[in-house]
């Protein structure tokens, strides 16, 4: 095995797009590095991008943040303007494994292990965030939501790096909150996770809403009907029922060690009651 | 030399007293050597080939492929672990799970192993040895193993202990029945019957350490084992009666140890490595990984059990019975025995029975799991108790105290109890401040009584004292808790010497006589008993060598506070003689001064504890945090109060896991599906609270300063106390152990639809 450590994004692309057989790039490593302890695993190249300028930087732009494919979920949660802005973001990535690992732990990794039950992931969905992509053909951009295809699997071409997470300027009056559902307090993987991004009007009334859902699928989905349960309401009751039925339905899970069909379904729309709530708090609602 | 083991009162000035550990500051820093972390000149790496089928006939394996590959040292199947067990039952059992020879039972049973020069080469050998599995129908549950259409995994077994003995093979290994009086009786007297089946999945201690050896074998007989483990006279013994070698020329040298809870009182791997060191002729290190220990070392039974327990509407249990399925894993065994006989062992009960029965089933071949066995026969009975408990309308405390066993009472598996303490643990969580404290919305309380036998066994220890007057202290049961400390605190004791001039050590195989190993909480209790015994010894040379130096009758001497002392009005003026001053005086009295013992401990004393939980469940989830824990439990006497609590709460935090989350999930296929620490939940710090603890020392009349061991019992009550805090909290009867979030959420669901 062959461990590279390139100081520009070019040499890491042409690492990759030469590479002959299997190859990973390593950021944080909290998830390659376990599975490199499977028998079963196999590498011939490993490319670590954290000498790469830039993978470590958080950046406000005029149009929102910018943040590094090294970025670790502790750096996330140290950045104040980042936090005031999209707190459930923050609060999500900080969720992942334990302390130590949210030391190490890099929200695009998150999104390229492509575990449907990735915390960070739904909370990006739920943003609207989209990645830069640089490849050997260039740079391009997509929404989250189009990264993961399948559990392990995702739409990156042969040498394409995921450089950074672009996160839009949060609008005006808005509010985003991550939860998800485990047996144990924390060194879990979330049964159910539900990000919730709630724009509202003066008056308080939901405006815009998008409801990401983890762990119920085999990919994060986005679901429309739940975002149109809130819409136009002020999350009385009616509407938080309404959301977690639409939520309940849009779960697609399967029975296994961490959780039954039923379990998620239901525990999905009982989190997305409690998220919804939380980001209209954020978002100023009362 | 005789030594009389009887308690005596007396003020103690070591022991009770709280010193740092010898072996924490090298545990802290990294530097203590675990089994992994032995090396040898020239040592090759094993790796081992492990069915992935639940239940298959191995046709053939065809290992000339990978005995081809670079680097490939040797590999052995079955027929290089020959069987020379020579009709020994339980000793084929623990060969053939080292070594599947005719069918693999379970998934994860060992086929080969490759000793290779180093991980790579033998996993790429691995993939070369070609075996040819006949799939046969396969059963893991404890329940569908006994139906009639099971599949029977072994025509030899016939159920033992049943008359007659029946003419059909079945999964059904043994049946065993303990009790007194008429229950039948006892039930037609009742007021009020409690009857209902509990299940509870299987679980693993999860140590932390994989299991992890070294073996080299020479060719002239003798070998060399570095291994982790809780008894490594067994280990030698074991691997010698499975490899032929002479005992005396086996040495097994245990490494310090990262958690075995039960799980490293039996071999696994060990044998294999030896195997393989004899044919390659080199060192073999052996290292299992996580998911081998999950799938491949020994875990504790998953049970079935149906208990019936009646009483008078003023509190007095007329009958109690309990039937009691437990799988052993693919081998006969006697964990179903000793489930029945702890089950009701906390009562005093006129009318009693209790059935055990051994259920084979293709899973591992289940290990001792602390206290093995009693924990699901004490959640399935507590959790009855407690029932009974309201439905009288009697405090489950007041009703646990009005029927418990005391001094007299005949256990229910046979025995007269001597002074015993589930009386005063009772009393103690009656007037703990736990017990009344307010609970709020959603919050329950649950409380438990526990109960596990202790055992004694054959112990020999050495205590030398060096020229400069400290002592080192050979002992042959492995510190798995602390008992290097403790057992210092007890040679300083006696000797009347400074903790700080001891240090205690644990002898390998070659250098110290038969030692049982440390299970059965017995390690600091026996041991302990050897040490003062070793020590009074040591301490009758001294007496003699100070008469030497003194030139004076040895009688005239006696020992006082660490120091030889002339007796009478005649020798008056001499100033006592320290240990310092007769050691370095010992190269001209006599030469080295040391003390030796070899003792059977009996008479370990049984043990007891009650148990309180308060704990919170979300409705909407079914999710559950445990709020508040306390266990209160009988020690005899705490040797190291400290290190005594760490047990109370380590069984505790053990016991909680199991309650809520722990258990082995297999597929339709019969494969395990968490094989890890991700997936198979033990608690992480923040999901407990600080246990508390409560000593309570009643003296054990056994031991000189009435000690009873302490590892085991703090496991026993959680289950039912964290299922009776849940079932309090919910207003539901939880039955089915690990009372996981879906297992609520399901339960309160079925609740809200009738």
């Amino acid at each position: 095995m062959r461990y590279e450590r390139p100081e520009t994004i070019e040499a890491a692309i042409a690492l990759l797009a030469d590479a002959e057989a299997k190859s990973f790039v390593l950021a944080g490593g909290t998830d390659l590095l376990v599975r490199m302890q499977n028998d079963t695993f196999e590498a011939d190249l490993i490319v670590d991008i954290k000498s790469i300028e830039g993978m470590d930087a958080v950046t406000q732009t005029d149009d929102g943040f910018l943040i590094g494919a090294a970025v670790s979920a502790a750096a996330l949660s140290e950045n104040a303007a980042l936090v005031a802005e999209w707190p459930g973001v923050v609060e999500a990535a900080n969720l992942i494994g334990s302390t130590q690992i949210q030391g190490r732990c890099t929200m695009v990794g998150n999104l390229c292990n492509a575990s449907p039950a990735a915390d960070s992931v739904p909370a990006l969905v739920a943003a609207d965030a989209r990645v830069r992509i640089a490849g050997p053909d260039g740079s391009r951009e997509v929404a989250i939501l189009d990264i993961p295809t399948y559990p392990g699997k995702t739409s990156l071409t042969k040498g394409e790096i995921i450089v950074a997470i672009v996160l839009p300027k949060a609008a005006t009056r808005s509010g985003d909150a991550y939860l998800r559902f485990t047996p144990r307090t924390e060194m879990d993987i979330a049964v159910v996770g539900v990000g919730i991004n709630l724009t509202l009007d003066e008056g308080g009334v939901v405006a815009a809403a998008r409801i990401a859902l983890g762990a119920v699928g085999p990919t994060v989905s986005l679901v429309e009907e739940a975002a149109k349960a809130l819409i136009g309401s002020k999350l009385d009751q009616a509407a938080l029922d309404a959301l977690a039925s639409a939520c309940s339905a849009a779960s697609n899970p399967i029975d296994d060690k961490r959780g039954t069909i039923a379990f998620r379904k239901q525990v999905a729309g009982v989190l997305a009651r409690r998220v919804a709530q939380t980001a209209y708090t954020r978002a100023g609602g009362k | 030399m005789s030594f009389d083991a009887a308690y005596q009162s007396k003020v103690l000035k070591s022991v009770g007293t709280r010193p740092l550990r010898p072996d924490g500051v090298d545990k802290v820093t990294g530097r203590a050597r675990y089994g992994a972390d032995f090396n040898m000149p020239g040592q090759l790496v094993a790796r081992v080939l492990r069915s992935p089928h639940a239940h298959a006939k191995i046709k053939s394996i065809d290992t000339s492929r990978a005995a081809a590959a670079k680097g490939v040292k040797a590999i052995i199947t079955a027929a290089d672990l020959p069987d020379l067990t020579d009709g020994n039952r339980s000793l084929f059992a623990i060969l053939d799970n080292c070594m599947a020879r005719s069918k693999a039972m379970y998934d994860g049973h060992a086929v080969a192993a490759v000793a290779a020069i180093d991980e790579k080469a033998a996993k790429v050998a691995l993939q070369l040895i070609e075996v040819e599995y006949e799939v046969l129908p396969h059963v893991v549950d404890v329940d569908a193993a006994i139906l009639p259409d099971a599949p029977v995994l072994n025509d030899t077994i016939f159920t033992k202990g049943v008359e007659p003995i029946p003419k059909t093979p079945s999964n059904v290994a043994n049946q065993a029945e303990f009790g007194h009086g008429d229950v039948e009786a006892g039930f037609m007297q009742a007021e009020v019957i409690v009857e209902r089946s509990y299940k509870t999945e299987q679980t693993h201690q999860g140590y932390i350490e994989p299991h992890a050896c070294v073996a080299s074998c020479n060719t002239d007989g003798t070998a060399e084992l570095w291994v982790c483990t809780q008894g490594h006279f067994v280990y030698r013994q074991t691997c010698a009666d499975l490899l032929g070698l002479e005992v005396s020329k086996l040495r097994v040298t245990s490494s310090e140890i990262g958690g075995g809870f039960g799980g490293k009182t039996h071999v696994w791997a060990e044998p294999v490595a030896l195997a393989l060191s004899r044919k390659a002729g080199r060192p073999v290190k052996l290292v299992m990984s996580r998911e081998e220990v999950f799938r491949a070392s020994g875990p504790t039974s998953a049970t079935s059990i149906d208990v019936k327990i009646g009483t008078k509407k003023d509190g007095t249990i007329t009958a109690a019975q309990a039937t009691l399925r437990y799988t052993s894993g693919p081998y006969p065994d006697t964990w179903a025995e000793i489930g029945a006989m702890t089950s009701f062992a906390c009562y005093d009960l006129k009318n009693v029975k209790t059935v055990g029965i051994e259920v084979i089933v293709n899973r591992p071949k289940v290990a001792a799991y602390r206290a093995p066995s009693a924990p699901m026969a004490a959640f399935a009975v507590e959790s009855a108790i407690d029932e009974l408990a309201h439905k009288i309308g009697m405090d489950a405390v007041d009703f646990r105290i009005k029927n418990a066993a005391k001094e007299g009472t005949r256990a229910s598996y046979g025995p007269i109890y001597g002074p015993i303490g589930i009386g005063p643990t009772l009393e103690a969580a009656k007037t703990h401040p736990h017990m009344s404290a307010p609970l709020g919305k959603n919050q329950g309380r649950g409380m438990a009584c526990g109960f596990w036998f202790n055992f004694g066994g054959q112990t020999c220890t050495d205590l030398n004292v060096s020229a400069d007057g400290t002592v080192t202290l050979a002992v042959g049961t492995v510190d798995v808790g602390g008992s290097r400390a403790s057992l210092s605190l007890i040679a300083a004791e006696e000797l009347g010497i400074d903790y700080q001039d001891i240090k205690a050590v644990i002898a390998d195989t070659s250098t110290l006589g038969y030692n049982d190993m440390t299970d059965g909480s017995r390690g600091t209790f026996s041991s302990s008993m050897a040490t003062i015994s070793a020590a009074r010894n040591a301490i009758e040379v001294m007496r003699h060598r100070a008469a030497m130096m003194w030139d004076i009758p040895p009688e005239d001497v006696y020992w006082e506070d660490g120091h030889a002392v002339a007796a009478g009005t005649k020798h008056g003026n001499r100033a006592p003689l320290s240990v310092k001053e007769i050691a370095a005086a010992a190269g001209n009295t006599g030469g080295p001064i040391a003390g030796h013992s070899e003792l059977v401990a009996d008479g370990a004393g049984v043990s007891f504890a009650t148990h309180i939980c308060d704990i919170q469940v979300d409705p909407e989830t079914g999710s559950s945090r445990i709020l508040r824990y306390t266990v209160i439990q009988d020690a005899g006497k705490a040797v190291h109060p400290a290190y005594v609590e760490g047990q109370y709460q380590g069984g505790a935090a053990q016991g909680i896991g199991w309650a809520l989350n722990e258990e082995y999930i297999y597929g339709s296929d019969g494969r395990l599906q968490n094989p890890g620490f991700l997936d198979y939940r033990i608690p992480v710090c923040s999901d407990l609270p600080m246990i508390g603890t409560q000593i309570l020392e009643i003296p054990n009349p056994n031991h000189p300063y009435g000690v009873r061991g302490v590892g085991e019992t703090s496991i026993v009550p959680p289950l039912a106390a964290v299922a009776n805090a849940v079932s309090n909290a919910i207003g539901l009867r939880m039955t089915h152990i690990p009372i996981s979030p879906p297992r609520i959420l399901a339960a309160l669901n079925d609740a809200a639809r009738n």
